[in-house]
């Protein structure tokens, strides 16, 4: 019995619901982090007495690196969940997560990007941590590939939730070889903000940045979720009371 | 029970009906070898043809050419059992569809992979790998290749029955090539400068083993999906 909240979830109409109370939730909680967050690592924090200002992209980069693998460690449960109990559910979900974690794995390499320049003097180096993100990023594209070109909708959700779990498989083999192989030719990279070593006035807005974000991924994989759901379920006939009851709610916020 | 054939029967009644259509269908499954050919020919018309250079980028293009004709490949593995309804009657055969389709993919690597690596030395040579390192060339790359031929399976398993799932294949397949890639290159790389690859060799090794268990559930699932 203690699972029912879990079987409950695969009910579109319920998880809709649900997903619709939590998201103002998570979605002001990752605001007002994300807003002091913000604030507090691009202006109040004291800049690095090596890298002066230049280091307060961090603020942006490594919470889309965090989350660019846990949004697709994400894609990939569901797109099991999906497999083993039939949920369609799960699979809006897993096809809600593609194109976000695509866009936080690019981010992250634009930011890293613009970090490396004034740091190591280039553009791009073919580092492991890179190379790694990267490859994650072609593998965020096959999948949303495939998914585009399979027309009918379960087989889409099947073939790539197979695709999504081959390729979780592989990340870790992915990283690591690409770390062995740098190895041959240079020292790996220094990551200088190792978390002891940082003040607590840089640590704090960090770690809040790195809550906002989880939070805002969170926010938007739901609202993705709900109206992948509304286009799966558009002949339901419980999406007419739920939509009205939606268009209620806002109909009395404006 | 007594008229179903053993595994072992299974595989072998699986991989000599697909050797004998692939020879009877002609020179088919050619293409990928002559292929390789080409794409290793434009190395030395694009980059440098002295071979003191050459020598530099041979590993690269011995193992990009293979990944490339390999991917080519790929096509032939499947379409037409898809089409004629052969797979959907091996889904449904009571044989473990992994075990069938291993043995389909073994086939697969026997036509396309092993020419690679036979043809290889051949390749290697012309693009100035020193002759005393050529025969260490093989062990790489027929480890790879093996590798290759099973995640490449996968990745046409995923796309069986598109109609344009040929840009999609690479797409899918080439960032879980990677692997093989860097420790295969890494081997070869070696040889050539006539070091001990034991290192990159090993995990060449760890890889296809890995690829070997994997890699054939992975297949039958996809498989199944898309013929249901």
């Amino acid at each position: 019995m203690t699972w029912l909240w879990f079987h409950k979830l695969a009910s579109p109409p319920h998880f809709y619901r649900i997903a619709g109370r939590w998201l103002p939730w998570l979605g002001w909680s990752a605001a007002v982090l994300g807003v002091t967050g913000l604030v507090w690592g691009l202006v109040l924090a004291p800049s690095d007495y090596q890298q002066g200002e230049g280091y307060r992209i961090l603020y942006v980069h490594a919470p889309s690196a965090w989350l660019s693998t846990f949004t697709y460690t994400t894609m990939a449960v569901s797109a099991a969940v999906g497999l083993v109990w039939r949920m369609n559910v799960a699979h809006s979900v897993s096809a809600s997560c593609a194109p976000l974690g695509a866009s936080f794995t690019f981010v992250a390499l634009a930011t890293g990007s613009l970090w490396g320049k004034p740091m190591w003097g280039t553009w791009w180096e073919w580092d492991p941590r890179l190379t790694s993100e990267l490859l994650l990023l072609f593998l965020y594209l096959g999948y949303m590939g495939l998914r585009s070109a399979i027309e009918d909708q379960t087989r889409a959700d099947r073939v790539c939730a197979l695709l999504a779990i081959v390729g979780v498989v592989n990340v870790p083999i992915i990283y690591y070889s690409v770390e062995w192989w740098n190895s041959l030719h240079q020292a790996p990279s220094v990551m200088k903000f190792g978390k002891p070593t940082m003040p607590a006035s840089m640590l704090v807005p960090l770690l809040m940045m790195f809550a906002a974000g989880t939070l805002f991924a969170a926010t938007m994989v739901l609202m993705r979720a709900r109206g992948e759901i509304l286009r799966r379920e558009r002949v339901g006939t419980w999406l007419e009371a739920a939509v009205g009851e939606s268009v209620a709610l806002t109909g009395e916020k404006r | 029970m007594s008229g179903t054939p053993s595994l072992f029967e299974m595989a072998r009644l699986q991989m000599v009906r697909d050797l004998r259509l692939a020879l009877r269908r002609g020179g088919e499954w050619l293409q990928p070898l002559v292929f390789f050919l080409v794409i290793t020919t434009l190395f030395p018309l694009t980059f440098d043809s002295q071979l003191s250079r050459l020598r530099d980028v041979a590993p690269a293009a011995l193992w990009v050419s293979a990944l490339l004709s390999s991917l080519l490949a790929l096509e032939l593995l499947f379409r037409d059992d898809a089409l004629d309804g052969t797979l959907e009657q091996l889904a449904v055969s009571g044989t473990p569809l992994s075990w069938v389709l291993l043995a389909k993919t073994a086939v697969h690597w026997l036509l396309t992979g092993l020419p690679l690596v036979l043809m290889a030395p051949v390749v290697a040579g012309a693009l100035g790998a020193p002759y005393e390192a050529i025969p260490g060339l093989l062990l790489p790359l027929a480890l790879g290749s093996i590798t290759l031929s099973l995640i490449g399976a996968i990745g046409a398993a995923l796309t069986l029955g598109l109609r344009r799932g040929g840009v999609l294949l690479g797409l899918l397949t080439l960032p879980l090539t990677v692997p093989v890639m860097i420790f295969g290159a890494g081997a070869s790389v070696r040889i050539i400068a006539g070091q001990s690859a034991a290192g990159p060799l090993y995990l060449l090794a760890a890889v296809a083993v890995l690829a070997l268990a994997l890699a054939p559930l992975a297949i039958a699932a996809a498989v199944r999906i898309n013929v249901e």
